[in-house]
């Protein structure tokens, strides 16, 4: 009898001992987690706030009716001006150029996987597009130097940097952003939809046009703005293919300057830190990130209206 | 026998609760008028095939014109498969292969140079969940119009193919409200006037009851006897008791351990259900199996 409850008593006690360790580490873990998102959430708000003081102390030096409606952006200069337009229009040209490349391409792309590719031909496509994506950016922008103006050089006179050549690398580079997105919301169209299209006589490139992509618009419409949003915040290839000449121009041909490209310039260079031609970086840092921000937002409104279709 | 079929369909019955003791079935379909006209499809020796794995084996048999024709049997016999033999969404699904002949006003359905989008605005279809465009009421009805280049009164069209599905007095006053906002019942009608929109001479229905409450159950059968005056009906159910209700005539098909779907036996309805000449028909409709 004694043996016997000591035996059950020996192995329980044992149990829970290893069940505390166990809870003791699902704890830690818990804590290691936490910790992780934490610091992700303190470095996110620690960049705005940066943004924010930083900027703010620019608008001290600068009024911001200076900076949002001025046309000339000397801000390196003997002669400054704080002028932002010219870098908020060349980094909506090239935004926008871009677009005319991704979203066409991008759609037929996504059209095409979602509802035309055979499983085999959609296995290999896949993959490319996401290779596409994993490309370095310093690499577009080498390829619009060295391929792209010289390819527009055939039809007319772009000078070495030029907005024409960044338009087109952002737009390549886009791409997957907009077909990969729109693949996903055309694939989340209810095949009950398709179905009922073919059953009253509708071809492949009926159900499509008609039903699929309208049911999947919101959600389309979302990947193009995060694609642009994306083209807003391209860097590398636009700095080496834009050139940095702050330029208020329609002329694609002419070289330009970014904000993303303005702001490597400045950290690259020698600029002493606490002086107004350093801080103007955070401003139009600042300036950017609402922008982004926006375009941000409103998709994932778009995208939200978009899931309540089909609940 | 009656009292036994009776019992067995109450039970297993989607609960319509509309059983009436004694006579369940409709005699409009006398076998007099049944050989007036010709078929509305000719089913023959029909086998299908899910990639390597068989679902039909050699199927054969005449859907009669302006009636409303039942498929019943155990889920899984390869009654929605045959359904979509009839108006070619079987192609849609990869790796599908036919055997065999549909005709259709004696035209092979399968032939070469028949494109199948042709043979499905001749055979229209109302599937199993009511599948609403999410579009607004009225360019649901006028969707297959439009596509297939309707020249005529859209209006019109679409307030005859809402009351033909008995749903206009509920939808008039607000055509261009989202089809997808009213009710699984309503939706389902819709699908229906959206389908008989293209002037189809057949209708064909997957379970179309299965999702919906009694009340909107027993509208749509209604809807399928009166439709039946206009356009031949096949209609799969799983509702031994709606097949006995809506069907003039019915198919009972069961698959064996092969997974084969085979037609066990074709007949008028009342046949069917007070007279069955296969044992295993008889099992299955007083739900000894499936
Ligand atoms: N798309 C499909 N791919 C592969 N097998 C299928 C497909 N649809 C149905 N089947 C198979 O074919 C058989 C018949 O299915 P189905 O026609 O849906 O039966 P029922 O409508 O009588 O329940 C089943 O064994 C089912 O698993
Ligand atoms: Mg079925």
């Amino acid at each position: 009898m004694a043996a016997e409850s000591a035996a059950t008593g020996g192995p329980q006690s044992a149990l829970f001992q290893r069940r505390r360790g166990r809870q003791l580490f699902e704890q830690a873990i818990g804590w290691v987690l936490f910790l992780c998102a934490a610091v992700t959430v303190l470095t996110t708000v620690g960049i705005v706030l940066i943004l924010v003081i930083e900027g703010l102390q620019f608008f001290g030096d600068v009024s911001p009716w200076e900076f949002f409606t001025g046309t000339k952006w000397t801000p390196l200069y003997t002669n400054q001006a704080f002028g932002v337009l010219p870098l908020i229009g060349g980094t909506l040209m090239v935004a926008i150029g871009a677009a005319f490349i991704s979203v066409p391409v991008g759609s037929v792309t996504a059209i095409y996987l979602s509802e035309f590719a055979s499983p085999n031909v959609r296995a290999v496509l896949k993959p490319i597009l996401e290779i596409l994506a994993g490309i370095p950016t310093v690499v577009y922008g080498y390829f619009a130097l060295t391929a792209v103006t010289p390819f527009i050089g055939n039809f007319a006179e772009p000078t070495i940097f030029n907005a024409a050549s960044a338009m087109v690398v952002v737009g390549i580079m886009t791409i997957p952003m907009v077909s990969s997105l729109s693949d996903d919301a055309l694939h989340a169209v209810p095949q009950d939809l398709r179905d009922a299209a073919y059953a009253v006589g509708s071809t492949r490139f009926e159900v499509t046009t008609r039903v699929v992509y309208p049911a999947a618009l919101s959600g389309v419409i979302a990947s193009y703005i995060l694609a642009a949003s994306r083209a807003v915040g391209e860097t590398m290839a636009v700095t080496i293919a834009a050139g940095s000449t702050p330029n208020l121009t329609w002329n694609p041909l002419e070289s330009i300057q970014t904000m993303t490209a303005f702001i490597v310039q400045v950290s690259l260079g020698d600029t002493p830190h606490g002086t107004i031609e350093f801080r103007t970086i955070f401003a139009v840092a600042l300036t950017l990130f609402v922008m982004t921000l926006v375009m941000n937002v409103i998709a994932a409104r778009v995208t939200a209206r978009f899931r309540e279709v089909y609940d | 026998m009656v009292g036994d079929t009776e019992r067995t369909a109450t039970q297993s019955g989607a609960g319509a609760g509309t059983a009436t003791a004694g006579v369940t079935f409709q005699p409009q379909a006398s076998e007099d008028d049944a050989p007036a006209s010709p078929p509305a499809v000719e089913i023959r020796n029909v086998s299908l095939w899910y990639g390597s794995q068989q679902a039909l084996g050699n199927v054969s048999l005449d859907i009669p014109r302006n009636r409303v024709t039942a498929l019943i049997g155990p889920s899984g016999c390869g009654k929605s498969t045959l359904l979509r033999c009839m108006n070619r969404m079987n192609d849609l699904i990869d790796g599908v292969r036919i055997e065999g002949e549909v005709f259709i006003d004696g035209e092979d359905i399968y032939g070469a140079e028949v494109d199948p989008s042709d043979v499905r605005r001749v055979v229209g279809m109302v599937f199993q969940r009511p599948n609403p465009f999410p579009k607004s009421i009225y360019d649901n009805v006028a969707f297959g119009a439009r596509i297939n280049g309707y020249k005529g009164d859209m209006d019109g069209l679409v307030e005859e193919s809402l009351r033909r599905a008995a749903l206009w007095d509920e939808v008039k006053d607000d055509l261009k409200k989202s089809g997808l906002a009213l009710s699984g019942g309503q939706q389902q009608r819709l699908c229906i006037a959206r389908a008989i929109a293209v002037n189809p001479e057949i209708v064909l229905m997957d379970e179309p009851c299965s999702a919906l409450d009694p009340i909107a159950t027993q509208r749509i059968e209604d809807l399928m006897q009166d439709l039946a005056s206009d356009y031949t009906i096949v209609v799969v159910t799983h509702n031994m008791q709606q097949a006995a209700r809506v069907s003039h005539r019915t198919a009972f098909m069961l698959a064996g351990d092969d997974l084969v779907g085979r037609l066990i036996e074709f007949e008028d309805t009342d046949r069917i259900f007070l007279n069955p000449g296969d044992e295993r028909t008889e099992q299955y409709i007083t739900g000894r199996f499936g």
